[in-house]
């Protein structure tokens, strides 16, 4: 049995009125590599971002390593050390070089030197296949090169957790599969990773266990095998035939 | 621009052959006016009496007023040191102005040769002797009040942007409070505040000088209008920046220094120059509270009975100080936008 390492217990989040997500209860182990998906407004994008306090939530506990996750600016910034973020939009930093974009972080807080950084941020370009690309702003390269980045950008803080927010939403169908390529050879290291996407088949290829969320709600939570071979609840099963299509 | 061009565009038809010719005949009248004006009837030489008797332009009114008009009452015998100073000023801002160079480091000797500058104007110690702030004038003070006015005021217009921002509500309603109240009130009424009523409120014995008094106030002025426009930078960054930024780790002083400001400074470039454009002419109001700046000392020449009702050449001399001078920090603000657009995503 391997470690647990988020926990989720009676997470309750509300936007205004609107009741985003209603008692989720989750745990991820180490090393685990789980795909959240399920339709748009599901809550699904909202609950990884409260596990690093993109989001906050309202009522309920996460814990993180341990560590609980609350107004507490301390152990809001030792958590985001440990937890990495990939974005739909990328969210690279226009003003800086590709590598100005991978080192900052690692220099401002983890006080790594300057030179050992940029070692460490050329050996990940060099991971997903963009060393070329170093010394170029983020707006002289493609959509896929650019999400490419930002993968490195947050193994460059050498993350325990990554989660992946959408990332292939918002590229050109062409660019989809050098992004899922290096997502791929991510699942190998041992990073815990949570990926809210809709393309099945990475679910299917590389998940250790899919989750269905619908309105806020954890629906079905199974072995990839399972999930999509024999889908339990009503929703899931109208949502699998709309997407497998 | 060919010859073919030039008969297309111009005489392409009958209507625009006429229009032309009108006005190229027009521009020639005026070309041959203005060079008989200042270069034909143009006195040079010459006393008062001469000037006025001829037609044209009186360059030797700019040539007796020229030095009380760039420096007022500058001691002549030490009219090297601010000639010095605005050399050290030049030199330093010729290598600064290019963002390459643009470091903390090079930043920290700008602020050393300002230092430096002030210090070779005004001396006091080191074996200069004391020039006291009344017999500075004319263009040096223009030139001292604007430049320490930007330098102190654009970073505070920053700090009260974030502040205007900030999630403290103590500190988003003191900042509001300041700007809205600030910006609520003329310029001139700021300055006679600072010249007038201020001494009034002093207690005896305590002494500010008019000149540090109407700089506070020009600085209170500018940074509440500079907080406004940095503001509106901030608000074009799109959350995705802060989110990026955030899930790195960074805190509140990283993420704002490293990620949100160099973005949204830059964007802001265009309406910062409109600013510091009109508040380098706003200094001309200081004349009002009787400092000797650029305009005090234009008015003042006029009035020499030496050289009483030479307006027009006193006037014409300090615009086109003014033009250029605008002109230059026009033309820096478009090499600055060009040079940083090619990070623009």
């Amino acid at each position: 049995m391997s470690k647990e390492i988020i926990n989720l217990t009676n997470v309750n989040k509300w936007y205004g009125d609107f009741h985003v997500l209603k008692d989720v209860n989750l745990t991820v182990n180490e090393g685990e590599i789980l795909v959240v998906c399920g339709p748009s407004g599901s809550g699904k994008s909202t609950m990884i971002r409260c596990l690093n306090r993109l989001e906050e939530h309202q009522k309920g506990k996460i814990f993180i390593s341990g560590t609980e996750l609350n107004s507490e600016a301390k152990n809001i910034n030792h958590i985001r050390k440990d937890v990495g973020m990939v974005f739909q939009h990328f969210n690279l930093f226009p003003h800086l070089t590709v590598l100005d974009n991978l080192t900052l972080g690692p220099i401002w807080v983890k006080k790594v030197p300057k030179k050992e950084a940029e070692k460490r941020a050329l050996f990940y370009l060099d991971r997903v296949k963009i060393k070329e690309h170093a010394y170029k702003y983020p707006g002289q390269i493609s959509g896929g090169q650019k999400q490419r980045v930002a993968i490195a950008r947050s193994l460059c803080m050498q993350p325990k957790i990554l989660l992946f927010d959408e990332p292939t939403s918002a590229l050109d169908p062409e660019m989809v599969k050098e992004v899922l390529d290096i997502m791929i050879e991510l699942t190998k290291e041992k990073i815990t990773m949570i990926v809210v996407t809709h393309e099945m088949g990475f679910a299917k290829e590389v998940s250790d266990r899919v989750i269905f969320m619908a309105d806020g709600k954890i629906l079905e939570t199974a072995k990839p095998e399972e999930f999509f071979n024999n889908p339990k609840h009503k929703q899931l099963q109208t949502f699998l035939s709309q997407v497998l299509t | 621009m060919n010859l073919k061009n030039i008969k297309n565009n111009l005489f392409k038809d009958y209507l625009n052959s006429t229009i032309s010719t009108m006005l190229i005949i027009g521009l020639f009248y005026t070309a041959y006016y203005l060079f008989l004006y200042f270069i034909v009837n143009g006195i040079w030489n010459g006393d008062a009496d001469t000037c006025r008797a001829s037609q044209g332009f009186c360059w030797s009114f700019i040539r007796a007023k020229f030095q009380y008009i760039l420096v007022g009452l500058y001691p002549d015998d030490k009219l090297w040191r601010p000639i010095s100073a605005f050399i050290l000023f030049i030199g330093f801002i010729s290598y600064i102005k290019h963002p390459k160079n643009w470091s903390s480091k090079n930043f920290s000797y700008f602020v050393i040769t300002l230092l430096l500058c002030a210090f070779l104007i005004r001396g006091g110690f080191f074996g200069l002797s004391l020039v006291d702030s009344e017999q500075w004038g004319g263009l040096l003070l223009t030139i001292i009040v604007a430049v320490c006015g930007v330098i102190v005021a654009y970073p505070l217009g920053v700090l009260l942007a974030l502040a205007r921002r900030s999630s403290l509500p103590l500190l988003k309603y003191l900042s509001i409070l300041y700007i809205e109240f600030i910006r609520g009130i003329p310029l001139i009424s700021l300055l006679f505040m600072s010249a007038v009523l201020l001494p009034l409120f002093l207690p005896e014995g305590v002494e500010i000088g008019k000149l540090f008094r109407a700089q506070v106030a020009m600085i209170m002025f500018f940074s509440a209008y500079m907080a406004e426009i940095v503001r509106g930078g901030l608000q074009s960054i799109s959350n995705g920046q802060y989110e990026g930024a955030e899930s790195l780790g960074l805190n509140y002083y990283q993420k704002m220094r490293k990620v949100i400001l160099p973005q949204a400074l830059k964007v802001v470039i265009p309406p910062t120059v409109n600013t510091i454009i009109g508040f380098f002419k706003d200094t001309s109001l200081l004349v009002i509270i009787a400092l000797f700046d650029l305009m005090y000392t234009a008015k003042a020449s006029v009035t020499d009975p030496k050289w009483v009702g030479f307006s027009l050449e006193s006037y014409l001399f300090i615009a086109v100080i003014y033009f250029i001078l605008c002109l230059m920090m026009g033309n820096y603000a478009k090499y600055l936008e060009k040079y940083l657009k090619k990070e623009n995503l």
